[in-house]
């Protein structure tokens, strides 16, 4: 059996590799495909620390992914028509430098997920389930009946937003940006499991009870992993109306919200690399079963029951032979 | 502001909330004697109407196209449970959603190869197709009244089934004890299947009686499951009171707020904005109410509480 972090590791080098190949043999295609897995996978490895690490079953997500594109998608449109926002009567300039749109995606979704979290986070088990996913129905039907950001029909960007230094027109370029926000996603999460925080949290999700007894919260420590997984998924909803330059309510949908958990546990939930294994076989099949069939949500709907009835470790567990994440 | 348009409305909200009221009961029997959490019971609601669809265009008969959906998505119900849900009883919750959020892939996906992607009609019959004059000099459309008579008598059937019969009493037997139940020789697993069809055919139904008065399309059944979740968040998980009273709550806070909030902007507002705020405010109102439920009762109004 194949240890947990050489797939990793292979993971990411097939992850430099295939683009750099795509490059050479001038397929830009497949560098947008692999840019979105990882975008996905950066959504995906925001959630894991929620749902993995803390247990928490949030099907509310995409109210995160959602609020990182109109974070993007309302600065940039600003930028773009040369017009000010006004908030609450101050006159604000829109902006098309990444790192300032991030910043703002980052902090508006913690904000978000702060709020979320403390009132659902009252609540457990399958309220909780239930309570998330009609908070992503609120924001969906929020940016529906928003027409000053293009309600239903959503939101177009002419030009992708530049980041100093790089020239995020050229597609490797942009893929190494989102890449390594990526990896930096992982190194957070990395390094987190073996902090004091992470152990806690991890602590807290197995038995609520004895890390009481110990003098722990659980409730503060679900919402720091609720607020921090807010956060970055909220940063991979910025790259991903930045790679398709176009945001619309369906980036708040219950589907995504959804298909984020999916991400998560065909991976392998709990695990390190789970969101990117889960995210690259997910963009992957969409690719080759789509154009098989316009109906490949069957057999993905088919993969997924396999996954939950006979192999409960997701695919890094069938490869390790190990059905538990060590976390 | 009339009278009548008021009164239009909260009947309006009334026919709304008992429509929830079918799904969000078959979900909290569902939950509350099972422990589990159904994403796919849109996908019933789905089949239902699309069977009533399907059945009423080629036979002209509503009725016929009611008695198909209730058998469609009993049979679709009774199906899952047997061949997926049936493993799921004792997983964890992740699973549970996981498992039937694929379940709403393939029948989503398969209904769409069958029907394809364009809408089906089902007609009103034509002895419910007019309005009926009510006191008051209100004139309300006699399949929407027809649509709340029939959810309250489900209702009313539903609390004398679980109340009143042998298998009401093992059904609040099970969710109470499962262990006990079974071991005074109830058998346990066809209690199951048969709570699951239950639940099927009320979503079946009100996908059929729904499907009159919207278009019948795939993908129909995901937002009244949400709305349902809602419900039953705001009425407490496991209590049909709780799912009737949270079902009216949301049916009339939903209706009455897309009429009366951008009507009550414009009282200290520009008529425009007044229309933006209040529409977009309208459309969370639902949310918001559950969410002052959340703050003052976490387990819902009607919810067991925590020890």
């Amino acid at each position: 059996m194949i240890e947990e972090r050489w797939i990793g590791w292979a993971m990411l080098a097939g992850l430099v590799a295939l683009p750099l190949w795509a490059m050479a043999a001038g397929e830009p295609f497949t560098i947008t495909l692999v840019t979105r897995a990882v975008i996905l996978a950066l959504a995906a490895a925001g959630l894991n620390i929620a749902l993995g690490i803390g247990g928490l079953v949030s099907l509310g997500h995409a109210v995160f992914f959602g609020i990182g594109g109109y974070a993007m998608g309302i600065l940039a449109h600003h930028a773009q028509s040369y017009t000010a926002m006004n908030l609450i009567g101050l006159e604000v300039p829109g902006t098309k430098l990444m790192p300032v749109i991030w910043l703002v995606a980052v902090t508006v979704s913690a904000v978000v997920a702060w709020v979320i979290g403390k009132l659902t986070l009252r609540t457990s088990g399958v309220y909780f389930i239930m309570a998330t996913l009609a908070f992503g129905q609120m924001f969906y039907y929020f940016a529906i009946s928003w027409s000053a950001y293009g309600g239903e029909d959503g939101l177009p960007i002419y030009v992708r937003n530049s980041f100093p230094g790089l020239n995020t027109l050229v597609p490797i370029q942009f893929f190494a940006l989102c890449l390594a926000l990526l990896c930096a996603a992982l190194f957070i999460t990395a390094r987190l499991r073996a902090a004091p925080f992470g152990l806690a949290l991890n602590a807290a999700r197995q038995s609520p009870e004895r890390a009481r007894a110990v003098g722990l919260d659980p409730a503060r420590l679900r919402l720091a992993a609720f607020v921090l997984s807010g956060a970055i998924t909220g940063l991979a909803g910025a790259l991903f109306a930045d790679l398709n330059r176009f945001v619309s309510p369906t980036m708040f949908s219950w589907q995504l919200s959804g298909e984020l958990i999916v991400l998560v546990i065909i991976g392998g939930v709990g695990r390190l690399y789970g969101p990117v294994v889960g995210a690259c076989l997910f963009v992957a099949l969409e690719h080759w079963l789509g154009g098989l069939t316009d109906y490949w949500h069957v057999a993905l709907g088919a993969i997924l029951l396999g996954i939950v009835l006979f192999a409960r470790g997701g695919l890094i567990g069938l490869l390790t032979g190990k059905e538990g994440a060590h976390v | 502001m009339s009278a009548i348009l008021i009164a239009e409305q909260v009947l309006n909200g009334l026919q709304f909330g008992v429509m929830l009221f079918l799904m969000a009961a078959g979900l909290t029997l569902i939950f509350g004697v099972m422990g589990l959490i159904n994403l796919a019971h849109g996908s019933l609601y789905m089949v239902g109407a699309f069977a009533a669809a399907a059945v009423a265009g080629a036979t002209g008969s509503f009725v016929l196209g009611l008695g198909a959906a209730l058998a469609a998505a009993a049979a679709a119900g009774v199906l899952i449970e047997m061949l997926v849900i049936r493993r799921l009883y004792r997983a964890a919750h992740l699973d549970q959603v996981l498992a039937t959020f694929a379940l709403i892939l393939i029948f989503s996906e398969g209904t769409r190869w069958v029907f394809g992607s364009f809408p089906l009609y089902l007609d009103i019959p034509a002895a419910l197709s007019g309005p009926v004059s009510l006191p008051g000099g209100i004139l309300y459309p006699a399949y929407r009244l027809a649509l709340i008579a029939a959810g309250l008598a489900v209702a009313a059937g539903l609390w004398w089934l679980t109340a009143r019969t042998r298998v009401g009493i093992q059904i609040r037997a099970g969710a109470d004890d499962r262990e006990m139940i079974a071991a005074l020789g109830v058998d346990i697993r066809r209690l199951y299947t048969l709570v699951f069809a239950l639940g099927a055919a009320l979503a079946g139904l009100a996908g059929a009686l729904v499907g009159a008065i919207q278009s019948v399309q795939v993908g129909m059944g995901e937002p009244v499951l949400i709305l349902a979740f809602v419900v039953i968040v705001i009425g407490g998980i496991g209590s049909i009171k709780g799912a009737f009273i949270g079902a009216l709550l949301v049916g009339l806070t939903d209706t009455l707020g897309g009429i009366f909030l951008p009507e009550l902007f414009k009282l200290f507002m520009a008529p425009d904005t007044a229309t933006q705020a209040g529409s977009a405010l309208a459309s969370m109102a639902i949310y918001i109410l559950m969410s002052a439920v959340l703050i003052w009762r976490p387990t819902g109004l009607y919810g067991a509480r925590p020890a």
